[in-house]
């Protein structure tokens, strides 16, 4: 499904991807496990198309076609989608409005029809229940005061709405306490299928424990330095990075 | 879904009211003198104290400036270059009659003037409309249904025949001739416009509007609008504007005044697309309006919304003077600049009564090269125990080239008046755009879902037409900023 050869990826004068390669077959779950700035989030920036990354060679390609020519939301309609550390707050719009326009734009994209009003409050109802999400919330502004526990599971829920092919999940662990951990795993869990794939990037090896994944890398440097199972996490966690990276 | 249409469709257009109707017009002689101030009154077949009234505005105007505090480079204007005048030469009596290219205009405007089509959807919210086309009003709807209520809405022109007594006592009652420069201008020489009464105890059983269209060429349009609302009455009014597109500046200079007795409640929104001039910043309207409402008895209110897109200079500030205790005043505002145009808009609150309260709520954006000012006034008089003023001033940036300003104005002869002020300047970031167009926004959508999220306390205040109508006004006026 996400095929990424030899990236070269650089912010202004800075390279930060060097020479990275990874393939990320459908019905699996990788995560990228790597320091700060080992450049993680720049990796899951370049595959969405972010203005601030130049991709200087390489390619990524989907379903075994180049994205690098397409605008961010192209990519998007494509099927990738990113679930980011930090959603950004967007006061006054509604997160309802939102979620319908973005769940509608990927829908026209693919020759779909628009999902009706009720359908759509039907299941975002139902993701919001078992994500542990308060129902209060869609209406508000698009993040807007949101927790941070919240804005994670306000991501979960797009990614649910939306089941991208590709979902790029940066540090969706960070910030959270063990149940709301457990609610978003779960809401990954739901979301895995044959026919999509799931990156998640991640310091940490206890959301690995809840969403078991079939491979894990480490970063190092722009590139993957190490490729192993599941249990290279758990090997990470007991001998940390300097044991690993030397 | 019906939103995303509506920014689907208004990010594909331009200023679309661009065009412009051909209908015969009579003649009337360029410029300004003592003449054109005697032949309008006298075409409108005037009484007396009306034409007295105009004359004594038209000296006082001879001596008068154009006001110059204004943060507008405003472009010397050629008073004697301009058509005071312009109306559709064939005379009409009844809707019936109206010139059927003009109402064809007002239908591609998409203004509802035919009352019985009205009448017979269902769905479409019943609204009373005044047109005016240049100098003169075109025809009214639903005078009949109003009059079973007693309320007089009608063209200025009829009023002045219907109830001249109502205009002796009103006109220039809010808005002083010699207020400003354009008052006093629109005093001599002003045309049409619309005129209401809402009678002792009445609730308004529709929304009140006025379309204004400039369509003559090198034609001024001055309105004047007097909206009185009496005793315990409630009245919610709309006014929207557009002109074609022109190479030439054209003068809009408009008056508005409001009356609210006891217990009164008026409700005002605008809508102002006024053609804004070409991306390079050639032609469009100079917009240089005075509006003022006077809460004249206890717990009366009155409320502006306006949300401005249009005209190449917008010189806007509409204000309440509350006398009446316990009265309250509104403003909110949206206004949009882009490419050339330049704003300098606000409002006055004068709290005069004891325990009045006033709120102002203003939404600067400003995009492409444009200027866009707040400037507002609060001032709580010595009387004016207990006032309360909440002021609350945003500015959105979308470019490196455009100005955001804001200048509020507190004056305060009371210790015990409480006045807060807010304030911020925000730039549309770069990570929100993103974010939006990771979920399969385009940056037009993005950015015009920003904007209208910006202006959100603003919008809700419109009537729900309205609100549909300016949200896609501001995708339009958006068009080209980003990128």
């Amino acid at each position: 499904m996400l095929k990424i050869e030899n990236l070269h990826a650089s912010i202004g004068e800075n390279e930060i991807i060097s020479g990275l390669n990874l393939e990320v077959p459908a019905g699996s779950v990788h995560a990228i496990m790597g320091l700060n700035g080992s450049g993680k989030s720049t990796l899951s920036k370049a595959i969405a198309g972010h203005s601030d990354i130049s991709v200087t060679s390489g390619n990524i390609k989907l379903d075994n076609q180049s994205v690098l020519e397409l605008e961010i939301e192209e990519r998007a309609a494509a099927g990738i989608f990113v679930g980011f550390q930090y959603p950004v707050e967007i006061p006054g719009l509604n997160n309802m409005h939102f979620l319908r326009t973005a769940v509608n734009n990927i829908r026209k994209a693919k020759n779909e029809e628009e999902i009706s009003a009720s359908d759509f409050l039907k299941a975002v109802r139902k993701i919001m229940q078992e994500i542990g999400m308060n129902e209060e919330l869609i209406k508000r502004p698009l993040n807007t005061g949101f927790s941070g526990g919240e804005k994670k599971k306000n991501e979960i829920l797009q990614l649910r709405m939306m089941n991208p092919k590709l979902a790029i999940l940066d540090e969706i662990d960070s910030g959270l306490d063990i149940d709301a951990l457990k609610a978003v795993a779960g809401g990954i869990n739901q979301h895995r299928s044959k026919d999509n794939a799931v990156l998640l990037i991640t310091h940490y090896q206890r959301l690995l424990e809840l969403v078991q994944p079939d491979y894990v890398h480490i970063v190092d440097s722009g590139k993957i330095i190490k490729s192993g199972p599941a249990s290279l996490a758990l090997e990470l966690e007991e001998q940390g990075y300097e044991a690993i990276l030397k | 879904m019906k939103d995303q249409q509506i920014i689907d469709d208004a990010t594909e257009r331009d200023y679309e009211y661009g065009f412009s109707t051909d209908v015969a017009v009579e003649d009337f002689p360029i410029g300004l003198n003592e003449e054109v101030v005697n032949e309008i009154s006298k075409r409108k077949d005037e009484p007396k104290f009306l034409l007295d009234w105009r004359l004594s505005a038209f000296s006082k105007w001879q001596k008068m400036e154009t006001p110059s505090w204004a943060k507008l480079q405003i472009p010397k204007i050629n008073f004697q270059d301009i058509v005071y005048f312009a109306q559709p030469k064939k005379s009409v009596k009844s809707l019936d009659e109206v010139d059927p290219e003009i109402l064809a205009t007002f239908e591609k405007l998409g203004i509802p003037m035919n009352e019985r089509e009205i009448l017979a959807g269902v769905e479409k919210p019943k609204i009373a409309v005044d047109a005016v086309f240049d100098s003169v009003s075109v025809g009214t709807t639903f005078q009949e249904t109003l009059e079973e209520e007693g309320i007089i809405f009608c063209s200025f022109s009829e009023a002045v025949h219907k109830c001249p007594e109502l205009i002796e006592q009103y006109l220039g009652s809010v808005v002083p001739v010699r207020d400003n420069y354009f008052t006093a201008l629109n005093s001599a020489v002003f045309s049409d416009g619309s005129f209401c009464y809402i009678p002792k105890g009445v609730r308004c059983p529709m929304e009140l509007s006025t379309y204004f269209r400039i369509n003559a060429a090198n034609t001024g349009q001055f309105e004047r609008t007097l909206l009185i609302a009496d005793e315990g009455s409630y009245v919610s009014y709309l006014e929207g504007c557009t002109a074609p597109q022109r190479d030439e500046n054209q003068l809009h200079a408009a008056v508005v005044e409001l009356v609210a007795h006891k217990d009164a409640h008026i409700k005002y929104s605008t809508v102002q697309n006024w053609y804004p001039g070409d991306k390079n910043g050639k032609g469009g309207i100079y917009n240089f309006v005075t509006k003022r409402g006077l809460c004249k008895g206890d717990n009366s209110k009155i409320s502006w919304t306006q949300v401005e897109t249009g005209s190449a200079i917008t010189w806007k500030y509409p204000s309440c003077v509350l006398k009446g205790d316990n009265s309250v005043g509104e403003f909110y505002s949206v206004a949009l600049t882009n490419n050339y145009q330049q704003a300098d808009t606000g409002t006055k609150m004068i709290h005069l009564g004891k325990n009045t309260k006033s709120t102002i709520i203003s939404k600067g954006i400003s995009a492409g090269n444009s200027q866009n000012s707040y400037r507002g006034k609060v001032r709580i008089s010595k009387n004016s125990g207990q006032a309360r003023n909440f002021s609350q001033c945003d500015s959105l940036l979308l470019s490196d080239t455009c100005g955001a300003h804001t200048f509020p104005y507190i004056e305060t002869s009371n210790a015990d008046a409480i006045i807060e002020h807010e304030a911020t300047t925000s730039k549309v970031s770069e990570e929100q755009v993103f974010y939006l167009r990771q979920r399969g926004l385009t940056e037009e959508e993005a950015v015009s879902l920003i904007v209208n999220g910006f202006c959100r306390e603003v919008l809700k205040e419109l009537p729900m037409e309205f609100a549909v109508e300016a949200q896609k006004l501001l995708a339009v006026s958006l068009e080209g900023a980003v990128g």
